[in-house]
C-alpha cells in the first residue's frame, strides 16, 4: 500500500508495475484525474491530508478483497492536462478492483482537504460530489457537515 | 485552555490569517461555539463564518462535527468544502 501527497509528477505505468508480484492478484485497475482547460494551485492541509487519505484506503481494504493499492495526489501549480490524482487497486477479480477504486476517488472528492484556485478564484464544492460519495454510505467516525 | 486554530483556502484568504493561538472563554467546549466566539469578532468573521456559510471542520486533522468536544493543545481547522481529485 503507498499512500503519497507530493508536488511532483507520477508515472502510472511505474506505479502499476511496482504494485505487489503476489500471484493470487488478477485485476488491477486505476484512475488517472487530469487538469481540464484551466490552470490551477491546488492548496492543502499538509499533516491531515496524508491520514485522510490513508483513512480513505483503509476503508476500501474493509469493503473489498484489495491486494495492493497506490494513492497519489499532486499539489502546488498545475497546468491543463496535467496529472492530479492517481489511483491503483490490484485485486483478485476485476468487480473488487474497479469497485475499491471508484470508491477511493468518489470518497477522496469530498473528505481529503485538498483546495482548487483557478485565475477566476476558488473552485466551489459540487453537489455532485457529496451524492457520489453517499452512495457508498457513510465512512465510519465521520458524517457530513454544513 | 489554548487552542490551535487553523484556516484554509478561501477561508484564509476571507480571514487574513492561515491559523492563530486562542485562549477559549469559559463556556466555549465545542467545534461550533468556537465558530460562534469567532464569529464575535465581528467583520469578515462574522461574513466568512455565518451559519449560512459551508463550514468543514477538523479536530487534530481529522474530520469533525460541530458538537465535537474540544480540550487543551488541540489543532482545529475551519475549511470551505474540499474540492481535490
Amino acid at each position: 500500500m503507498k499512500v503519497s501527497v507530493q508536488r511532483e509528477d507520477f508515472d502510472a505505468g511505474a506505479e502499476m508495475r511496482a504494485l505487489s508480484r503476489d500471484p493470487k492478484i488478477g485485476a488491477v485497475a486505476s484512475f488517472v484525474g487530469v487538469v481540464r482547460e484551466v490552470a490551477m494551485t491546488l492548496e492543502h492541509y499538509p499533516g491531515m491530508t496524508q491520514k485522510a487519505l490513508e483513512r480513505i484506503v483503509e476503508e476500501a481494504k474493509g469493503r473489498w478483497q484489495v491486494m495492493d493499492c497506490t494513492v497519489i495526489h499532486r499539489y502546488g501549480e498545475l497546468a491543463p492536462t496535467d496529472q492530479i490524482v492517481l489511483v491503483v487497486v490490484a485485486s483478485a477479480h476485476r468487480g473488487d478492483a474497479f469497485a475499491a477504486c471508484e470508491f477511493i476517488m468518489d470518497y477522496l472528492k469530498t473528505q481529503a482537504p485538498f483546495w482548487k484556485k483557478e485565475a477566476a478564484g476558488w473552485v466551489e464544492a459540487r453537489a455532485s460530489d457529496d451524492q457520489a460519495a453517499e452512495r457508498w454510505g457513510g465512512l465510519p467516525g465521520t458524517r457530513k457537515l454544513g | 485552555m489554548k487552542v490551535k486554530v487553523l484556516y484554509f483556502a478561501s477561508l484564509r484568504e476571507q480571514l487574513g490569517t492561515a491559523g492563530e493561538e486562542i485562549e477559549l472563554p469559559a463556556g466555549v467546549g465545542t467545534v461550533a461555539a468556537l465558530r460562534s466566539h469567532l464569529r464575535g469578532r465581528g467583520g469578515a468573521w462574522e461574513l466568512a463564518l455565518a451559519e449560512t456559510k459551508l463550514v468543514r471542520t477538523a479536530v487534530n486533522q481529522d474530520m469533525a462535527p460541530p458538537t465535537a468536544a474540544l480540550k487543551a493543545g488541540d489543532e482545529v481547522a475551519f475549511f470551505p468544502p474540499v474540492t481535490g481529485g
